[in-house]
């Protein structure tokens, strides 16, 4: 029969993928332990910066280090991209193959299915009203039974979640698919409430990015609320693995434009692989109830071309080759 | 069904009468030491509606501070909860609170008592045709526990949390945030409320297992049962099943606040994850416990006012009864962006998509009760047509969530808001109102307004549907949950969503206005008045009914 075959077949072809994917986000990874010891520190000291983090305004300090190269201008953000809209009724345009991919099976399979669905029901319930209005049929049928009506409204269904489950399982399986060697690697820290960005392969120490105050985002043209002090600075068309977790309590690493939100978890080193598309500037909020400020902790990405990423890097004082600490990821194979 | 109902008296020589004649105790010991189900059961509505009045104030609350970008309110209340020298800090840890509280009193304070211990207790005795529950006296117990559990979580908004005073930890409590991340005893008054609450909803489940299984009247067979009873029956033993993990989770939360213990800190060996765990393998239950008792509501109704019995009587049964075991095998879909494998995920989101397939079969079932009936759109059938559209919108949106895949961008978001509110708020309460309205004339004896039942349907779902709405796109526009204060992007359809709030809060003052008015000059009620379609046990008594009921047990043919 053609439904079990279909059943059958989505159910390999999920066991298929499962078993293909390496599990990527594990707790036992640790290669941002490996953070470079012998660097005299760039930025402020993380723990010390933990501290001092009471007032977002305050926190402002420029990296103690004059650095060599002069940093890239900062870009400013497109208003139509990586933002939310005024009036907006869906997702913010995508910058992901992922996020593409996964915006496409909501745009084109699942909001078409809900509106179908629920149009459908409500046609039903008018047909119904209109039909068999007292006035209309004053007469009740007895039926209270059809076994072919029942099979088929539950197996109707299963057929279309069977549906829905295909691309729903390849996307799954797409996101999981381990960063390739060359990815860079970017450490996500959740603190009360500000993130810590660190590149652990580019000799870059912790640095801490605070919310601007709105006044001061919006004259520099960015967003009130979403704006910050020190950006995530990634490049374009690399793939990034990134990594978070959290301090003190879980916070929720996300960025719309990415398709990306993973939680900023105390003892746990979770993964999250992208590549960006386009330069720009990328807003996001944390996305866990995490305290008083939950509600002003954004998150800002600043993606940029490869050769003016590399430019910050060394502005930095980081380096774009792989420092010693690169033994750290052999325990990473463990799992 | 038919029945026969003799009037033996009880309570000494005098002739049963269906009126008045009933010996009924004093005041005191009627209400406060109570032990009959119809008692306790109006004594659970009152305070399942004093609750949600609550509830309902603290989202008006809400919904006025968001109604445009800013901080507009907070820092004044932030006054009242915390000192006039309230720091800004204050005002946000205070929108935590509202949050927290907005979520614990309406799920375990106003759905909870209301469409179990509310219209639980009344009706499924007398559906079942019993003349009481089981456990008369744990069924008061179960009733006066909540009292003092309510007390304690009102309490906690006036003793510290961490920041300022009050929990501010969401409903969902999570470690570390409910622990290292909350210093002060507001969190322990809390989760001791919610311990007390939990054994409160225990002992009613244990107290609705043993009545159904074992005093149904003769004749009154398990596939007989009505669906509101499979429904209680069905949710009760989800209560058992789920409240004791929520215990065993709440505790281990005291004891590594208070005694040490490291069950969810990392740095000790623990893992704050397996307090997420433990927390949703009882919340995606808790989800259905609110739920199911609507469906069985739903299912009278529609079979009353269509004059046709339940379409796909066994299927609607033993749906419920698959939603209730799939329930309990799909918590991890609340928890997708916390870190775990891709096989987790894959296995969550399928177990999840799952659970459409008997909520497609209500659904459908229902609109069959009605093809082919004689419907008339009394005020209880307009509620629950309602509830089937709303209920469809917030499943549907519901199947989206189960991607885990997509809810990497949803999770956390508004859109969740609105999903959750289709299905709880749209799903749920319009039930609570549908169930209100059919059984009003049962439980007080006279009818409601007709007119002020239609008006505050009509207001109601413009309202909610203006207020709730709007929620989907910001959500999908990446707005998260629980910020008191947001980017002037999402401004315009909060400030639409504030609106909508205005209108609902309209059509809660004509409800109260129809129950003052019904119960001063309401017509005087007959014991069926909604004619051949009212086919079980209720209608064939009194309204209300006598205070025992069925002293001779009715027999089911």
């Amino acid at each position: 029969m053609n439904i079990a075959k279909s059943v059958v077949f989505a159910g390999l072809l999920a066991i298929g993928a499962t078993g293909a994917i390496a599990q990527a986000p594990a707790a036992g990874e640790a290669p941002a332990a490996a953070a470079p010891a012998n660097e005299a520190a760039p930025a402020a000291a993380s723990p010390a910066a933990a501290s001092n983090a009471a007032a977002p305004v305050a926190a402002a300090a420029a990296p103690a280090e004059s650095p060599k190269v002069a940093a890239p201008a900062q870009l400013k953000p497109i208003a139509t991209i990586g933002q939310p809209q005024a009036k907006e009724m869906g997702f913010q345009e995508q910058v992901t193959a992922n996020g593409r991919y996964a915006l496409w099976f909501h745009n084109s399979i699942l909001l078409p299915l809900c509106i179908i669905m629920s149009l459908f029901v409500l046609g039903l319930l008018l047909y119904v009203i209109v039909r068999f209005r007292r006035s209309a049929n004053p007469v009740p049928s007895k039926v209270s039974h059809n076994t072919l009506i029942e099979v088929i409204w539950t197996l109707g269904p299963v057929l279309i979640l069977v549906g829905i489950a295909i691309p729903s399982i390849d996307l799954l399986a797409k996101q999981f698919k381990p960063a390739p060697k060359d990815a860079l690697t970017v450490k996500v820290t959740g603190y009360q409430w500000y993130w810590g960005y660190e590149y652990p392969d580019n000799g870059i120490a912790e640095y801490v990015s605070n919310i601007l105050p709105p006044e001061k985002a919006i004259a520099n043209g960015e967003p009130g609320l979403l704006g910050v002090d020190h950006r995530l600075v990634l490049p374009v068309g690399r793939p990034i693995k990134l990594i978070a977790t959290g301090s003190d309590v879980i916070h929720s690493f996300s960025v719309p434009a990415l398709w990306v939100k993973i939680d900023a978890v105390p003892g746990r080193l979770n993964e999250r692989n992208f590549t960006i598309e386009k330069p720009g500037v990328y807003y996001g909020q944390c996305s866990e109830l995490c305290g008083a400020r939950h509600g002003f902790m954004p998150i800002s990405i600043e993606a940029l071309p490869p050769a003016q990423f590399a430019q910050w890097v060394a502005s930095q004082g980081g380096s774009m080759t792989k420092p010693a600490a690169e033994a750290a990821p052999a325990t990473a194979a463990a799992n | 069904m038919s029945t026969t109902i003799t009037g033996d008296d009880f309570h000494g020589g005098h002739a049963h009468d269906h009126h008045d004649a009933d010996h009924k105790p004093g005041f005191f010991a009627r209400w406060f030491l109570s032990t009959n189900h119809k008692d306790i059961g109006t004594l659970y509505l009152i305070f399942a509606i004093t609750a949600g009045v609550i509830g309902g104030a603290i989202s008006g609350l809400m919904r006025m501070e968001l109604r445009e970008p800013g901080i507009q309110f907070l820092q004044t209340w932030a006054m009242w909860s915390d000192g006039p020298d309230a720091t800004l800090d204050q005002a946000y840890h205070l929108w935590n609170v509202l949050i927290t509280a907005h979520g614990l009193i309406m799920v375990f304070f106003m759905v909870m008592p209301a469409i179990i211990g509310g219209f639980g207790n009344w009706f499924v005795p007398i559906m079942i045709g019993a003349p009481d529950m089981a456990f008369p006296r744990m069924n008061n117990i179960s009733f006066w526990l909540l009292i003092p559990a309510f007390l304690l979580l009102l309490g906690s908004t006036f003793v510290p949390g961490g920041t300022g005073n009050g929990a501010g930890t969401g409903w969902t409590v999570y470690a570390p945030l409910s622990t290292s991340g909350s210093q002060g005893p507001a969190v322990d008054l809390a989760i001791l409320s919610l311990h007390i609450a939990g054994a409160s909803s225990i002992l009613g489940a244990v107290n609705f297992i043993t009545t159904i299984f074992n005093m149904r009247a003769p004749g009154m067979t398990l596939h007989k049962m009505p669906l509101f009873v499979w429904s209680v029956l069905v949710t009760a033993f989800l209560l058992l099943l789920a409240l004791p993990v929520l215990a065993a989770a709440i505790t281990m939360l005291l004891t590594d606040r208070n005694f040490g213990t490291v069950f969810y800190d990392a740095a000790g060996g623990g893992d704050p994850e397996l307090y997420q765990h433990l927390f949703w393998f009882f919340g995606h239950p808790e989800v259905y416990i609110m739920i199911l008792p609507g469906f069985g509501i739903v299912s009278q109704i529609i079979s009353t006012f269509s004059r046709k019995p339940v379409f796909g009587y066994l299927g609607m049964a033993y749906a419920m009864v698959a939603i209730g075991v799939v329930g309990f095998v799909v918590w991890a879909h609340h928890m997708f962006t916390t870190g775990m494998t891709v096989n987790v995920k894959m296995y969550f989101t399928a177990a999840t998509m799952v659970i459409a397939v008997p909520t497609g079969v209500k659904i459908f079932s229902w609109i069959a009760t009605m093809w082919g009936g004689s419907l008339s759109f009394k005020t209880p059938m307009v509620w629950s047509m309602g509830f089937i559209f709303m209920f469809t919108v917030g499943g549907v949106t519901g199947v989206v969530l189960a991607n885990g895949g997509v809810d990497d961008n949803m999770h956390d978001t508004y859109y969740v808001v609105a999903h959750f509110h289709y299905v709880l708020s749209l799903g749920a309460v319009f039930s609570l109102f549908a169930g209100f309205y059919y059984w009003f004339p049962k439980m007080f004896g006279k009818m409601y307004s007709e007119f002020l039942g239609q008006l505050h349907f009509w207001i109601f779902f413009i309202g909610v549907n203006m207020l709730f709405f709007p929620m989907h796109f910001l959500g999908l526009s990446g707005m998260p949950r629980r910020i008191p204060d947001y980017p002037q992007a999402y401004a315009y359809w909060n400030g639409i969503a504030t609106h909508g709030y205005e209108i609902m809060a309209v059509g809660v003052l004509v409800f109260f206005v129809n129950i003052i008015y019904s119960l001063a000059f309401g017509k005087k009620a007959e014991g069926n008045p909604w004619g051949e379609g009212a086919t079980t046990l209720e209608w064939t008594l009194s309204s209300p009914p006598p205070y025992h009921q069925f002293e001779t047990l009715p027999v089911i043919d």
